[in-house]
């Protein structure tokens, strides 16, 4: 089973890489780009038994520090 | 007595000679020298020092896959049984991540390295660290980091403060810490996690020696305990 694990800056949680990275689209040109917040894709092959709590398990004790990250998994089947 | 100190070091780590040689300079002492990957510390161990670098070379975020080696497992073995822990720069990060200090390290919010000496603000100075140091005063130590911005939710901060559990504060915050914080003690007060590196001003030739207080801070309480 292939799965998604996005990891994403707890809203509020000042993000200097997405300022950056806004700061240079407006350079760009581009107009109206409200905001931009950098995340994390982290994907796993896993057996197809993992269970729900073993996933959210591997995000909390690894795959985001949830002190500042929130993350979502995504089955892919 | 002899002081037992321990230097552990991960792939990656590269402060840790200058740990052992702070360390051997304050006490006297050659530092045991201890491998990411050994199951057990040696016993019997007065101090235990985790050292600044790129663990891992800071895969996933700055000291989370060293945060889950097997010798961190003995470690808040040892820690939760009252022996002192030091993590300097990545080693503190390291803590962060292993939840042995709350809070976390994010980038440096100018999104640079940073390289140079700082003040630092001495907040605690009764901790086994920081006993040396006069309360309030200000100490001069280097700081290299990429990651040192100290973050924690104001909920935290606010318990960190009134526990006086914040060791040292940056002066000029040098890369965007929540509320200047660049050192904090667990509630134990016997694990320190700062991102200056006191191990880099122990000889007259580093332009200082301010970091020496705190390793003979440690060495005083040992031996007055």
């Amino acid at each position: 089973m292939k799965v998604r694990v996005l990891v994403s800056l707890k809203p509020g949680v000042l993000d200097p890489q997405g300022r950056a990275v806004h700061h240079a689209l407006e350079g760009l040109g581009f107009a109206g780009v409200d905001d931009v917040r950098i995340g994390r894709t982290v994907e796993l092959d896993v057996a197809d038994d993992t269970s729900d709590a073993a996933l959210q398990d591997m995000c909390e004790k690894l795959l985001a520090n949830t002190v500042i990250e929130n993350y979502r998994i995504e089955k892919l089947g | 007595m002899a002081f037992r100190a321990a230097v552990i070091t991960f792939p990656g780590s590269n402060c840790d000679r200058d740990m052992a040689v702070a360390l051997e300079r304050a006490s006297g002492e050659a530092p045991l020298r201890v491998w990411h990957g050994d199951a057990a510390l040696p016993d019997r161990l007065d101090f235990i020092a985790l050292p600044g670098g790129f663990s891992y070379g800071d895969y996933l975020r700055s000291g989370a896959m060293a945060a889950n080696s097997p010798i961190m497992r003995e470690v808040v073995r040892a820690a939760d049984r009252g022996v002192p822990v030091l993590g300097v720069c990545n080693g503190f990060q390291v803590l962060a991540e292993a939840g042995m200090l709350p809070g976390a390290l994010m980038r440096n919010a100018s999104q640079h390295f940073i390289c140079r000496t700082v003040d630092l603000r001495v907040e605690n100075a009764r901790s086994l660290f920081t006993a040396g140091y006069a309360a309030g005063g200000t100490i001069r130590i280097p700081v290299a980091h990429h990651d040192g911005n100290y973050f924690a939710d104001t909920e935290t901060l606010d318990r960190l403060e009134g526990e006086g559990r914040v060791a040292f504060r940056y002066v000029t915050n040098a890369n965007g810490s929540q509320r200047d914080i660049a050192g904090v003690l667990n509630s134990a007060g016997n694990v320190l996690g700062m991102m200056p590196h006191p191990e880099r001003a122990v000889d007259p030739a580093h332009g200082g020696t301010d970091g020496l207080t705190l390793f003979e801070s440690a060495i005083g309480a040992l031996a007055s305990a």
